[in-house]
């Protein structure tokens, strides 16, 4: 990916965008984190945040008009936040120091501003505070304007004079009774200085020299407030055409002295002002499942909130923020962030040439299940960005070998000549179909797949050929796309061999893969298959249940196939009970995108949060997903366990085959087919390692397959040692101990010699290389 | 990634040659690192000892580290 696709990533996730009271508020008040200080009782940390974006804050928290409450997502389940309220309890109650006024070095252009009402104080406050010596000309003889007419009992005079009183620490002039157009014209005030502000109110009148719009009022640009004079800038009550708004006014105040420092600097007025004002927000909020809640009211609603009422009130806030992904994900909750944080750590990774990449794992523990997508209002998709990475770091080098190479070994495994064949149907010289079972089935549940294909040749017209290999999605999942075409292209020639057939999948991985990478071959899903054929003769309806369906995360988008499994389970009788999440909202097992393999602790939190949502027994039809769930003690049928109740596991507690068995089902498979259906003889040649005998007492099984060791691999390790002696005597115990290096993986083996073979006690393995170890 | 496995010391002998294995040096490498480390070994041979310890503990975290680097 590119920068410019790498920001466009970035800009599509909406966590970082402000909640709606904020875009809501003409001056952005941070009013989220104000009220999660305030829920927490830290006035004063609140107040800090209140004032970092209000001048004037003890006035405006007194008479904020608080357009922000219109926009408080509480509002649609309850009453919104009285922001406004707590902004009152805050300026009212927080002890905090009041704020230090350092007078910036003086520039030498020179500002009037003209009224002193609110928006013409916040202008001079703002082009003070940037260093301008500003006058500000007054009508009257006091600043404030309108804030005068507000009751006392609302706004206190002393706090009106004290607030307003920070102008003088920052040098601003005065010079009261003073009308322009009367005492001094809007000319002269152009000649005196190098830019005015015109801020009369409500109270506004005809300016000689400036244009009135058609209402009379004067007419400004809305992003600059220019007026049609240069160097005339103009904002608040006398170009509003709304009612009386505080926090509108300062808002003009601010935005025209921005103009005026830029107008003043000649640098561009209107360069970079989107979402100056307020604006709608981007952030979406989910509202589901929250408890409607009113709003506190103050016990005295003239003094308003107390303390007690504050905090209580505060503590409503939803604290917007999006996180639709994260809450539907475990792998995207378990590094605590969202997808753009996370896109600009991957990015990071990929860029880095030195320093630890410590996105990897990151990268290499999603499932790419896509449940990300389909639950974003953004249609965001980490998978298709973890893949992406994967790809990069594949090409350049830096995949970590740990991370994939047993489950591609698998993959290679599945392809060769012992478990891999493409033959016609016997007595049929073409085929109509071809059956690929795929090679999980085929490693977790051999008999099925015999089963599976007598039944299909039975319903099938015109031949139904068999094709047993990977389809290769270990390959893609690893970002080996060399390796995955290559598998793509046998698969394809076979396909053309055999006549361009139907293929029939049984695995949903298979499918998508299919789909997405040779969509020249037409698919069918076994599933439908069944839907469409009926059950097979002798297949029970048992009418237990009910069972909970664990829809594979490569169907998400193939609704006939979550169809065709549910009117399958009914055929059989089944109760169908629905996950919270199933269909297209479903999630992964833990195995997609190879996940167990790079970050098992986390597959292992995949699977048990889906695990325990639901106490029924599950129904998979992912020979994955069946194994998994079975694997961490969650009773899972395979759909064809309940189809074929006589073949295969006996019970859906009953975990699936371990690495090596899984593998020795896959090669037992092709001969039992090859014999039982060709009618082939078959010669099963031994290698030299596969005649020695090992006892491997339950325990070290385990911690085999925990270890990702093979059966093989010990008599690997045996066969080497035994040959060469190269072995070592723990005279503690009298174990032996070897080590043999048959692939990028050393292993280590402490077993025993018995009279006939050789008890194993423990194995191990490490991937770096020993010197005086390499065979 | 030396440590516990002198303790180790007197413990295992080579079975090839008939001697116990003793604290020596010993390069070890992966993706395209090398270093020196002591660890157990056949002053004779050479066969070298890694631990369970060792390999799932330490080495494990050098390979990690070097995986990431």
């Amino acid at each position: 990916m590119d920068h410019k696709q790498w920001r466009e990533f970035e800009e599509k996730c909406i966590q970082e965008r402000p909640p709606a009271c904020v875009t809501a508020c003409p001056v952005h008040v941070d009013a989220r984190s104000f009220v999660a200080e305030m829920k927490n009782g830290r006035f004063n940390e609140a107040f800090d945040i209140f004032r970092k974006t209000v001048p004037f804050p003890g006035i405006i928290g007194r008479i904020c008009d608080h357009p922000c409450q219109k926009a408080c997502k509480r509002g649609e389940v309850g009453d919104p936040i009285s922001i406004a309220g707590l902004e009152k309890a805050c300026v009212q109650m927080n002890s905090a120091r009041p704020a230090k006024i350092t007078a910036p070095a003086r520039k030498d252009k020179r500002v009037a501003v003209a009224g002193g009402g609110l928006s013409g104080l916040t202008a001079a406050f703002e082009l003070a505070g940037k260093g301008y010596p500003v006058v500000v000309i007054e009508a009257a003889d006091r600043l404030g304007g309108t804030l005068w007419e507000i009751p006392e009992e609302v706004l206190p005079r002393q706090v009106l004079t004290g607030e307003i009183a920070v102008l003088d620490a920052l040098g601003v002039q005065t010079r009261f009774n003073t009308r322009v157009g009367r005492e001094v014209s809007l000319q002269e005030l152009c000649r005196e200085f190098d830019a005015v502000y015109l801020g009369f109110g409500k109270n506004s009148r005809d300016i000689p020299g400036l244009e009135p719009d058609s209402r009379g009022r004067i007419s400004i640009n809305p992003v600059t407030f220019g007026t049609s004079l240069e160097g005339v800038f103009a904002g608040g009550g006398m170009v509003r055409e709304t009612g009386y708004s505080p926090v509108g006014s300062l808002s003009d105040g601010r935005r025209a002295a921005i103009s005026i420092d830029r107008y003043i600097q000649k640098v561009s007025l209107t360069a970079v002002r989107e979402n100056e004002g307020p604006h709608q927000t981007r952030l979406f909020t989910s509202v589901k499942g929250v408890e409607p809640l009113p709003a506190i009211l103050p016990e005295d609603p003239a003094r308003g909130y107390t303390r007690e009422e504050a905090l209580l009130e505060a503590g409503r806030c939803l604290q917007c923020q999006c996180l639709e992904c994260v809450k539907s994900c475990e792998f995207l909750a378990h590094y605590k962030g969202y997808p753009k944080k996370y896109a600009r750590q991957i990015n990071h990774n990929l860029k880095m040439i030195m320093g630890r990449h410590e996105a990897n794992t990151l990268i290499n523990s999603c499932s790419l299940c896509g449940l990300c997508q389909e639950v974003c209002p953004e249609d965001v998709n980490m998978g298709e960005l973890c893949w992406q990475a994967r790809v990069e770091m594949f090409k350049k080098g830096k995949m970590p070998p740990s991370a994939h190479d047993f489950p591609i070994r698998e993959m290679v495994f599945s392809n060769e000549s012992l478990c891999a064949l493409t033959r016609h149907q016997p007595g049929h010289a073409s085929s109509s179909h071809i059956f690929f079972p795929g090679c999980q089935l085929s490693a977790s549940a051999p008999e099925q797949v015999r089963k599976v294909y007598s039944y299909l040749t039975e319903r099938v017209d015109g031949g139904v050929g068999l094709m047993l290999r990977c389809c290769g999605a270990p390959a893609e999942w690893s970002g080996r796309t060399e390796l995955f075409e290559a598998g793509l292209r046998e698969i394809t020639e076979q396909w053309r061999e055999m006549g361009s057939p139907k293929m029939i999948l049984a695995c949903s991985t298979c499918y998508q893969m299919f789909k997405k990478h040779i969509p020249g071959i037409e698919i069918v899903s076994l599933w439908e298959l069944y839907d469409q054929f009926g059950l097979p003769e002798g297949a029970p309806l048992r009418g237990t249940g009910p069972v909970a369906v664990q829809d594979a995360c490569t169907t998400r988008n193939e609704r006939q196939i979550h169809q065709s499994v549910r009117n399958i389970l009914q055929k059989l009788g089944m109760d169908i009970e629905e996950l919270p999440t199933s269909r297209e909202t479903t999630e992964c097992c833990g195995y997609g995108g190879l996940m167990l393999f790079a970050n098992r602790e986390l597959a292992d939190d995949v699977i048990r949060r889906r695990a325990g949502e639901s106490a029924a027994d599950f129904v998979a039809y992912c020979a994955m997903c069946r194994d998994n769930f079975a694997a961490r003690g969650k009773r899972t049928y395979h759909l064809l366990d309940l189809i074929y109740p006589g073949a295969g596991r006996p019970s859906p507690g009953q975990k699936g085959p371990g690495y090596s068995q899984r593998r020795e089902n896959r090669v037992r498979l092709k001969n039992k087919m090859l014999k039982e259906v060709w009618g082939d003889t078959v010669t099963e040649q031994k290698k030299s390692f596969e005649t020695i005998k090992v006892t491997i007492p339950a325990g070290v099984s385990d911690i085999m397959e925990e270890r990702l060791i093979l059966l093989e691999d010990i008599q690997k390790v045996i066969e080497y040692a035994e040959r060469t002696g190269n072995k070592l005597l723990n005279r503690a115990n009298g174990h032996v101990l070897a080590c043999y290096r048959p692939v990028a993986v050393t292993y280590w083996v402490e077993y025993t010699a018995l009279e006939d073979g050789f008890t194993i006690h423990n194995a191990y393995s490490h991937r770096m290389e020993v010197e005086g170890n390499s065979q | 990634m030396a440590g516990k496995d002198t303790i180790a010391n007197n413990t295992f002998e080579c079975l090839k040659c008939g001697i116990p294995m003793e604290p020596g040096k010993v390069t070890v490498s992966y993706m395209g690192s090398s270093f020196p480390v002591d660890l157990l070994k056949c002053k004779k041979c050479g066969l070298v000892l890694i631990t369970e310890d060792l390999a799932l503990g330490k080495m494990l975290e050098v390979e990690k580290a070097l995986e990431d680097k």
